[in-house]
């Protein structure tokens, strides 16, 4: 599947995910009560020079934020209208960096170093009833599943354009969801026939 | 846990991840407004795996996108959305399917499409706001009615979504048997 993992490693890539979990989580807690535009501007140029070290990759997936834009308009422009634009400037610039910086995280740690950086914290969480592995399990599963649905969704909407030339409709997913139950019974029976998933009735202890 | 709802749980967090990829799309009544469809399943995540299943299916959605998966609405993933203006409506989508799937089981003698519509427009429309609009009030520094008012352009499409949700529920009932948690 297509991530917005930064596949040329750079020094950012080398760092250990939790430190750089731990970085993001202490810089949102320290920026929140930063209420200085020109603060706020500076410290967004300073996340877009990180980007640029990062090389010219790095540097275009600031394009990203494009998917905020119209959000961020409408932010602008609300602030605008009641305050001034020292706070339309400062409100947009905080949450551009944020969005930014987190980016960068993810940009430059995989899937799999996310999850074992997590599941020291997810291990916390045993007694309120998760488990591990099944969620690791499931979280598997999810995975392999999107591309498999979309291929089976997109079969469905070509069959609809052919016979209506027309765009398809909200009623295909009637029958995609219900496919999709279907799928998912035949897999639990498969799990459960190689004692995978198995949480009671012997073999390897899950619950 | 049986199998059976672990493995629904996730092919459900797949089916949500796999409507927000999927191209705008025409409702008819929408006069060809083109929407996407993860808040349809969020909804629907709520009114078939019901109230605890389906938030833990949503709340695996969520999960898999902190991890990088691209797969919100547009191709976003990744924790940078969990920065942005409208994340409480992400972390909204959590109670928002345990609410649609809590009202979908008091709802028990009611046929299923308005059971299913009243469910999405409470939980889906109602909660998922009532997370979103004050979040995006804290986070851009704007009042309450402000941030209300940059909603407001989303609120018919999710109407629309919370309709179609009551056929879809329908004809997935009516295709598999227990296709909706407590029916069937």
């Amino acid at each position: 599947m297509i991530s917005n993992y930064l596949g040329r490693e750079t020094w950012l890539h080398r760092m250990p995910a939790g430190a750089k979990l731990a970085a993001l989580a202490i810089l949102s807690v320290v920026i929140l009560p930063v209420d200085d535009w020109r603060a706020l501007v500076a410290a967004l140029a300073g996340v877009v020079l990180l980007y640029a070290s990062l090389g010219k990759e790095a540097f275009k997936r600031l394009a990203m934020i494009r998917s905020f834009a119209v959000l961020l308009a409408i932010i602008a422009a609300l602030h605008l209208l009641a305050g001034t634009w020292q706070e339309a400037v400062a409100a947009v610039a905080r949450l551009v960096m944020m969005i930014l910086l987190a980016d960068l995280v993810s940009m430059t740690t995989t899937m799999q170093a996310m999850m074992a950086a997590l599941t020291p914290v997810l291990t916390l969480l045993r007694p309120f009833g998760l488990n591990p592995r099944k969620l690791s399990l499931a979280v598997s599963l999810a995975i392999r599943f999107i591309p498999v649905l979309s291929a089976n969704w997109e079969a469905r909407s070509e069959a609809w354009r052919a016979r209506t030339g027309r765009r398809p409709s909200f009623r295909l997913l009637g029958p995609f969801i219900a496919d999709t139950f279907r799928i998912a019974d035949h897999v639990a029976e498969a799990l459960d026939a190689r004692g995978v998933a198995r949480s009671r009735r012997g073999g390897r202890e899950w619950g | 846990m049986e199998t059976r709802d672990l493995v629904r749980i996730a092919l459900f967090a797949a089916i949500i991840g796999a409507l927000g990829l999927l191209p705008k799309f025409d409702l008819p009544v929408a006069g060809g407004v083109p929407i996407t469809l993860q808040s349809l399943g969020i909804m629907l995540a709520g009114v078939a795996l019901g109230a605890r299943n389906g938030a833990l299916a949503v709340l695996l959605f969520i999960f898999l996108v902190a991890l990088g998966a691209p797969i919100l609405a547009g191709g976003r993933g990744g924790l940078g959305v969990f920065y942005g203006p409208s994340a409480g409506f992400i972390l909204g989508f959590v109670p928002a399917a345990f609410v649609a799937g809590l009202v979908m089981s008091r709802l028990e003698d009611v046929p299923i499409i308005p059971a299913a519509i009243i469910a999405s427009l409470i939980g889906g429309i109602g909660v998922m706001y009532l997370f979103g609009v004050p979040f995006l009030a804290w986070k851009a520094d704007m009042t309450f009615v402000q941030a209300l008012l940059a909603c407001m352009a989303f609120v018919p499409g999710d109407m629309l979504k919370a309709i179609a949700v009551g056929f879809i529920a329908d004809a997935a009932s009516r295709a598999v048997p227990k296709a909706i948690a407590g029916r069937g």
